[in-house]
Order: structure tokens, then sequence, then C-alpha cells
């Protein structure tokens, strides 16, 4: 009998839940590495079985757990994403955690990408055991300075997030960097290209938009249904962008003026590319980052970003300050589409129905750093 | 020579002991790397520096260099700094 599979990652450890496709009964089972900050578990969906955790503590370096039967026993890889050694006359950087993991293309089993905090991209071509720097961005002069800073990145931390690789060809990649931008290869990652045309900067400071440092995507969502598709949260907006096209359209912009359209997770319909879902924080002033006004609420578009529906059925109506991280909300591939979201206060949510109603399977877990849905 | 693993890395060595050998610091935590595989980049980055909340003693004294030259009697622990609370 098929199974929905929740991979919850937290600052403490991590839970996976367990439920039939009718997804009333949620069985838990957890905590996995009990004290671990994990940044994000996922599973491979081309043999379905193996699984991978970026994790660190607060004292240990940090390092990938890997189990290859779904969770029963792990290793630890023997030698995890670390940048290149520098040389003598220059400050090298370490690798604070990993923070997003991704499989890659079907044609290529056992290699999986991973980018980390500070940003730095990696490849692994044996299911997770060992990782080497991946294509020349982590000491590239060019994206060192694109990248900033600690000071130019989120509090824990500056990341490379969102890598995507396409469907149709294993050379097409993308990735994010919080900050950084939005960047493009087509050559397996020999050469990348920038991709922010259209996306806003923070105003007020003159910040030169063509720069790319000035740029924080939060997350981007290639479509499953159309490759050619993608949608952004940005620090500044909802974008979404139709490939062969090299610019970004800000959709945020038909979001309500008093929600706004500022947050960090998008996840988008696995069948229409028309559909997608964010979860809306409070972007004002010292940056909240939570459910404006304390009312939480999805917000959903059916035509690619023109208009915006509430879906806030059976959450709080008040005094709900919610934050939902970016790889914190998920959907899986049934119809109707289950939709899943976890805060950083510990609640875990799911809709069995598009988002237009919500209930809440777990209360009291640790910071919810992501969330992601499965069927085996 | 012995080394004392903090709790922290025991799910490397299973055990609060180990033995491993080498003339300066950095040789006794590869030789316990290839012991126990991965267990050297939990303490040390890939810059070679001892990470920010690891502490590694040697005979008693604080010691920050790998390069430090070691006898086969010495006694290496290493602590999981008091950081952290």
């Amino acid at each position: 009998m098929a199974m929905i599979v929740l991979l919850v990652a937290t600052r403490k450890g991590a839970w996976i839940f367990r439920a039939d496709t009718a997804r009333t009964s949620w069985q838990v089972e957890g905590p996995h590495f009990l004290g671990h900050i994990i940044s994000h578990l996922v599973l491979d969906p081309r043999d379905r079985t193996t699984l991978l955790a970026a994790a660190k503590t607060g004292h240990l370096g940090p390092t990938i757990f890997r189990s290859i039967d779904r969770g029963n026993t792990w290793q630890e890889a023997t030698s995890p994403p670390g940048f290149a050694q520098a040389s003598v006359d220059k400050t090298g950087r370490t690798v604070d955690h990993t923070f997003w993991l991704t499989p890659a293309h079907g044609n290529e089993p056992h290699v999986w990408y991973a980018g980390t905090s500070p940003q730095g991209l990696f490849r692994s071509e044996d299911d997770g055991v060992t990782w080497a720097p991946f294509s020349t961005i982590n000491d590239d002069p060019q994206y060192r300075e694109w990248m900033g800073s600690e000071k130019d990145g989120t509090p824990d931390g500056p990341k490379l997030h969102s890598i995507i690789v396409d469907p149709r060809d294993p050379k097409h990649l993308y990735f994010g960097m919080s900050g950084g931008g939005v960047h493009e290869s087509l050559d397996h990652g020999r050469t990348w290209r920038v991709l922010i045309s259209g996306m806003d900067v923070v105003d007020g400071f003159g910040f030169d938009a063509a720069n790319p440092t000035f740029h924080d995507p939060h997350c981007l969502r290639m479509c499953p249904s159309n490759p050619d598709r993608l949608y952004q949260q940005n620090h500044c907006g909802i974008y979404r962008i139709d490939r062969p096209s090299d610019s970004w359209i800000r959709i945020g912009r038909n979001m309500p003026k008093e929600i706004g359209d500022i947050g960090f997770p998008i996840t988008v319909h696995p069948r229409d590319d028309k559909t997608a879902w964010v979860f809306p924080m409070d972007g004002t002033q010292v940056w909240p980052r939570t459910s404006p006004d304390g009312k939480p609420a999805v917000y959903t578009t059916h035509d690619a970003g023109e208009t915006w529906q509430r879906q806030d059925a059976g959450m709080p109506k008040e005094q709900a300050w919610w934050t939902v991280k970016r790889q914190a909300m998920c959907c899986d591939n049934h119809d109707p589409v289950g939709l899943y979201f976890g805060t950083t206060s510990g609640e875990l949510w799911i809709s069995q129905d598009e988002g237009e109603n919500w209930e809440c399977i777990a209360r009291r877990l640790p910071e919810i750093y992501a969330v992601e849905a499965l069927t085996l | 020579m012995q080394v004392l693993i903090p709790s922290a890395l025991r799910s490397y060595t299973q055990s609060s002991n180990a033995e491993a050998s080498g003339a300066t610091l950095n040789e006794v935590l590869l030789d316990l790397d290839r012991q126990y595989p991965g267990i050297r980049f939990r303490m040390i980055d890939e810059q070679h520096r001892v990470r920010r909340h690891i502490r590694i003693f040697v005979n008693g004294v604080s010691i920050e260099t790998l390069s430090q030259k070691m006898q086969s009697a010495d006694e290496v622990v290493i602590v999981q700094a008091l950081s952290g609370g």
C-alpha cells in the first residue's frame, strides 16, 4: 500500500511521519540524531531508499548522515563538504553547515549536490559518503565578491540553496544564494550565468540591481509539469520566470497590499504550472518574519500569479506569530495535492485539499527547519 | 598513545578511549581518522584549525597547534568546550 512520508528536520533532531494516502492518521518516528541541528533531510527519489541528513551540533563541525535502509541505521560521511585549503597567504573559508541537499538527475545515480553556509557548492558521486567542491564558484573571485561576507547573509549565516536539476537535462542546473542572486549552468557546472533580471533589490540605499551581491532569493522552485517555469520567493517579492526568457516577473505585486509578498518558502503544484503556494511573513521595519498581524495564512495562485487567494481555514485567527523557513513548506503528488508546513515554534500543519482546510498534526517539536513529503 | 574521546564523538569510536600514534598532534588525529573515518573533520576544519568549540589537551595543557611534537607516553584529551552552558 502506498504511504506518504514526511521528513521533518529541526534544530534538535529529525522526525519521520508516515500515513497512508488518505493522510488522516499519522505515525511518528523519532527523534533521529537528538541534539543535532538538522538543516535538511532528503530521500533519494531514484532508489527510494537512501536518506541523507545535513547535520551539525553546537560544538562539532558539520557532517552528513547517511542511511541506506530508509532511516533504520545511519552512518556518517567519511569526507563531508569542506572548502579547499587556502594557500599560505590567504584565509580560507570553512563550512559551518550544509544547508541544502539535492539528488542529481535520474541518469546520474548515486550523485548528490549540496549547498552550504557560507555559500559553497559540493557534489558527491557515492551517495554522500565523500564530497568534493563542485565547479569553480567556491573559489572564483567574482563569485566570492558576490557572496559577500558573513554580514551579507541571514542571521545564521549566508547560504547556497535551491539547487535545481532540469529533469530533461542533467547539465542544466540552477541555484540561489542568500545573498548573491540566482545562477544557471547549461554545461554541468563548468560555467555559470547570472539570472537576476527583473528582480528587485532593497530600495532606499542606492543598491545596483544589476549586481548579484544585492539580491537575496529565498527559495526557487521548478514546476515538475513544466521545467521551463520557475517560481521564486525572494527577500524582495514573489517572482515567476518562463524560459527562455531571462527576466523574472514580480507576480507578488498582485498580493493584497496589507499582506505584502515577503516570505521564505514557495511550493508548486506537481501537475499544474499555474498553481503555487506561499506563506507570507511580515517584511516591514525590522523584518519580523512572522505572519502579518499575527494571523497566519497560506496564499495560493491558480493563474501563475495574476491573482492570489487566502487559505487559512483551520489556522488560528489571531496571536499566532508564525515563521516558516524556506525548506519547511512542501506538497505531495497526490490528487488532491497534500500541502505541509512546519513552523519555527514546532508545529506541523497539513492540508489534504490543496490548502482549502488545514489541521495541525504535531505540536511541541523543536524549531522546524525543513519538511519534505514523498510517496513510497 | 591514549586519546580520551568526548561523548559527542563516541558515535565514531563506540568508546571513551582510543589508541592512536604519530610524531605530531596532526599525525595522531590523522591516525584517529584512519581508524574512525570522518572523526577528524568534526574537530579540525578544512583549513586545519581546531574548531571553535573543541579543546585538545596534551598532558593537561591546551594545544592549538597541530604541529605539536608528541611522545608515545603522552595523553591526549579531546573536550567539547563548555561554551553554550
